[in-house]
């Protein structure tokens, strides 16, 4: 019973980091209509850029906080520079430039960083709560917390600020919102740097997990994906949700499911993602497309 | 007012062509080089299959797939595990791996079918991530991490060697293959691939059975990608989980749309491009092959959308309008400027049978 309560804490927070990712891929596909396949090699970038500024002396915090601000600055870049001009162009084009990027980011942090690993401490001490058979360790409960603080600064950003207002209008009806004074490409520009620095807090919460190397990403991406899938890909809440339960039931069918085990965990996303595309295309939160003829 | 030319070269030229292009095939490529460049280019051939298979269901199928190593990996292991295990002749595996993915490319195409666009893409993407995983988990059926020797198939003719002995029969097979896709990629066949891809609700109006069409074009990309796998096995003689990785996956497509989408032809031209392009590369920094394989994927599509085999394609047929050699009978005149948007219907069409 105290392994069954384990494994959901572990999973939560695992699920905690997926669902930052998965609110990245939210975030850029709500306001542009674009899975950005690349965010997953942007947010183990960010991670690096922590590994770098503390190799030149800057304290953990204060380097978290710089990538994930430069991170931002990325991803309006990123809007500018490559997703702005496609806007118009066909999926194929906008998936192929993704996987460009995808392909040349990480090849980038490779060539910059080489492939040995490397260790980036973590934001949180190395202790354990609790008592007895049930013991939490502190960075479980701190990702879930930094994750669950963040998910309220969005809430109230985009409920009770002008800005978050404007940011739903430019993301739900474009059209409308330039007409009302909304400076829409603005709005989603904001959107992808939002993405991007999620997409950093990510990477730089797995990145002591599992250490700091190119292909670190690649696991997490995946469940990401699911998560985002599972939750609906347009929604917020659904990313979260679906992070959660894609990490609970990640770790549970790995301890719990002894023909599946650790090795081929990677096989319930794939399921996951198939399953909920076939059965509930829409995923649990996303809104129905309704198609107009 | 533009015309759609359809090139019609004087006899002799025609010759001088295909003498050429036989002598390259035939004489240079596997007599004249050095003999380790002998294999690499089966491998080009070997590519080439599979970059066909994508061309058919992305470039006019209209389904992205970043899966395509999944087939690559079922065509490898079947003719792996068919020859350590049972002790088969490799070439009569050859059908094998090809009916085998045929028939996965048919059962996974239908709910792959019902996956619109980017969702298709990342689905595949998330197959080909979990392949090599699933090869490792059943290790005592796929020899797991240390992989299968299956080792190169012997030359059964005394004036060939064993590398090219496999180059010409990846030729041959290459060949075969292309001449059905161009055969599946005429008439009437592709004006209803080309309709659906391009507009679903005109098509479904002209009676095009999307779902069916769309499943059969998987398949048979499927179907490609597994020969490839099977004669992939065979140059290497060695099977391994990690071979199939991603990596493979997005080689492949960006040899694709480097060599152009929907150019058949251009497929081996990015079979080039990413078989030579990590050799290279990788003299200078191991990370360098990705680096050049991003940035060319994003210029090609921001300069030159069609691939190199478009480019290539148009400039043939421009030159060709210039000098003349125009098959006055089948071309003819078409009002607007449709005909310049490299992916247009029109345009498809006064390729077919060119």
């Amino acid at each position: 019973m105290m392994l069954l309560a384990n494994q959901i804490m572990d999973g939560l927070a695992d699920g905690a980091i997926y669902a930052s990712l998965a609110l990245a891929l939210a975030f850029s596909y709500r306001s542009t209509g674009i899975v950005n396949f690349a965010q997953g090699e942007m947010a183990m970038l960010s991670a690096y850029l922590v590994w770098q500024l503390m190799a030149w002396g800057i304290p953990l915090i204060p380097a978290t906080i710089i990538s994930i601000v430069v991170s931002f600055a990325a991803g309006a870049l990123l809007y500018v520079a490559l997703v702005r001009p496609l806007s118009q162009s066909s999926v194929l084009t906008v998936v192929s430039v993704l996987i460009g990027l995808y392909l040349a980011l990480n090849s980038l942090a490779g060539f910059l960083w080489t492939y040995s690993i490397k260790a980036l401490p973590s934001l949180f001490p190395k202790a354990h709560l609790g008592g007895g058979a049930f013991s939490v360790s502190v960075e479980t409960v701190g990702i879930i917390a930094v994750v669950a603080l963040v998910l309220v600064l969005l809430y109230f950003l985009f409920e009770t600020t002008k800005l978050g207002l404007a940011m739903r209008g430019a993301a739900s009806t474009p059209d409308s919102a330039e007409l009302v004074g909304v400076p829409v490409p603005m709005m989603l520009l904001i959107g992808w740097g939002i993405a991007a620095a999620l997409g950093a807090l990510s990477g730089i919460l797995v990145a002591p997990r599992v250490f700091l190397n190119p292909t670190m990403m690649f696991g997490v991406i995946i469940y990401a994906f699911a998560a985002a899938t599972l939750g609906g890909f347009d929604s917020i809440v659904g990313a979260v949700v679906g992070g959660l339960l894609v990490g609970v039931i990640e770790n549970l069918v790995g301890t719990y499911v002894p023909w599946i085990g650790p090795d081929l965990k990677i096989v319930v996303a794939l399921v996951l993602i198939f399953g909920t595309l076939l059965i509930k295309p829409d995923g649990l939160f996303g809104r129905k497309k309704v198609a107009r003829l | 007012m533009s015309i759609v030319v359809r090139p019609k070269l004087p006899l002799a030229v025609q010759v001088v062509i295909k003498a050429c292009v036989a002598g390259l095939l035939l004489y240079v490529v596997p007599f004249v080089i050095p003999n380790y460049l002998v294999s690499q280019f089966a491998t080009v051939l070997v590519f080439g299959i599979a970059i066909m298979g994508i061309d058919l269901v992305t470039g006019f199928g209209g389904a992205i797939t970043l899966g395509h190593a999944a087939f690559v990996a079922l065509g490898s292991y079947t003719t792996a595990i068919l020859t350590v295990r049972y002790g088969w002749n490799p070439y009569a595996t050859i059908p094998v791996a090809a009916a085998l993915s045929w028939a996965s490319g048919w059962c996974l195409g239908f709910p792959a079918l019902r996956l619109q666009g980017l969702y298709l893409a990342m689905g595949t993407l998330v197959l080909s991530i979990t392949v090599p995983a699933l090869l490792k988990r059943f290790d005592g059926f796929t020899g797991g991490v240390q992989g299968l020797n299956v080792g190169n198939p012997e030359s059964p003719l005394p004036w060939l060697d064993d590398s090219q002995w496999i180059y010409f029969l990846s030729l041959v097979i290459a060949a075969v293959l292309y001449v059905v896709a161009r055969r599946i990629l005429s008439g009437a066949l592709l004006r209803s691939l080309v309709a659906a891809r391009d507009n679903q609700l005109v098509a479904a109006v002209m009676g095009v059975n999307r779902p069916r069409l769309a499943t059969a074009t998987f398949a048979m990309s499927s179907l490609y990608a597994g020969v490839a796998g099977s004669l992939y096995a065979m140059i290497v003689g060695f099977v391994s989980p990690d071979t199939f990785n991603l990596m493979l996956s997005l080689s492949l497509f960006v040899g694709a749309v480097v060599g152009g989408i929907t150019s058949l032809r251009g497929a081996f031209i990015g079979a080039m491009f990413i078989q030579f392009v990590p050799v290279w590369a990788s003299d200078i920094d191991v990370s360098l092959s990705g680096l050049v394989f991003g940035c060319t994927l994003i210029f090609t599509l921001l300069l030159i959308p069609s691939g190199i085999g478009g480019v290539a394609e148009r400039f043939y047929h421009r030159t060709c309008a210039r000098l003349g050699w125009v098959d006055r009978m089948r071309s003819r005149r078409v009002a607007g400027e449709a005909l310049e948007d490299p992916e247009g219907l029109q345009r498809n069409f006064s390729k077919s049978g060119g």
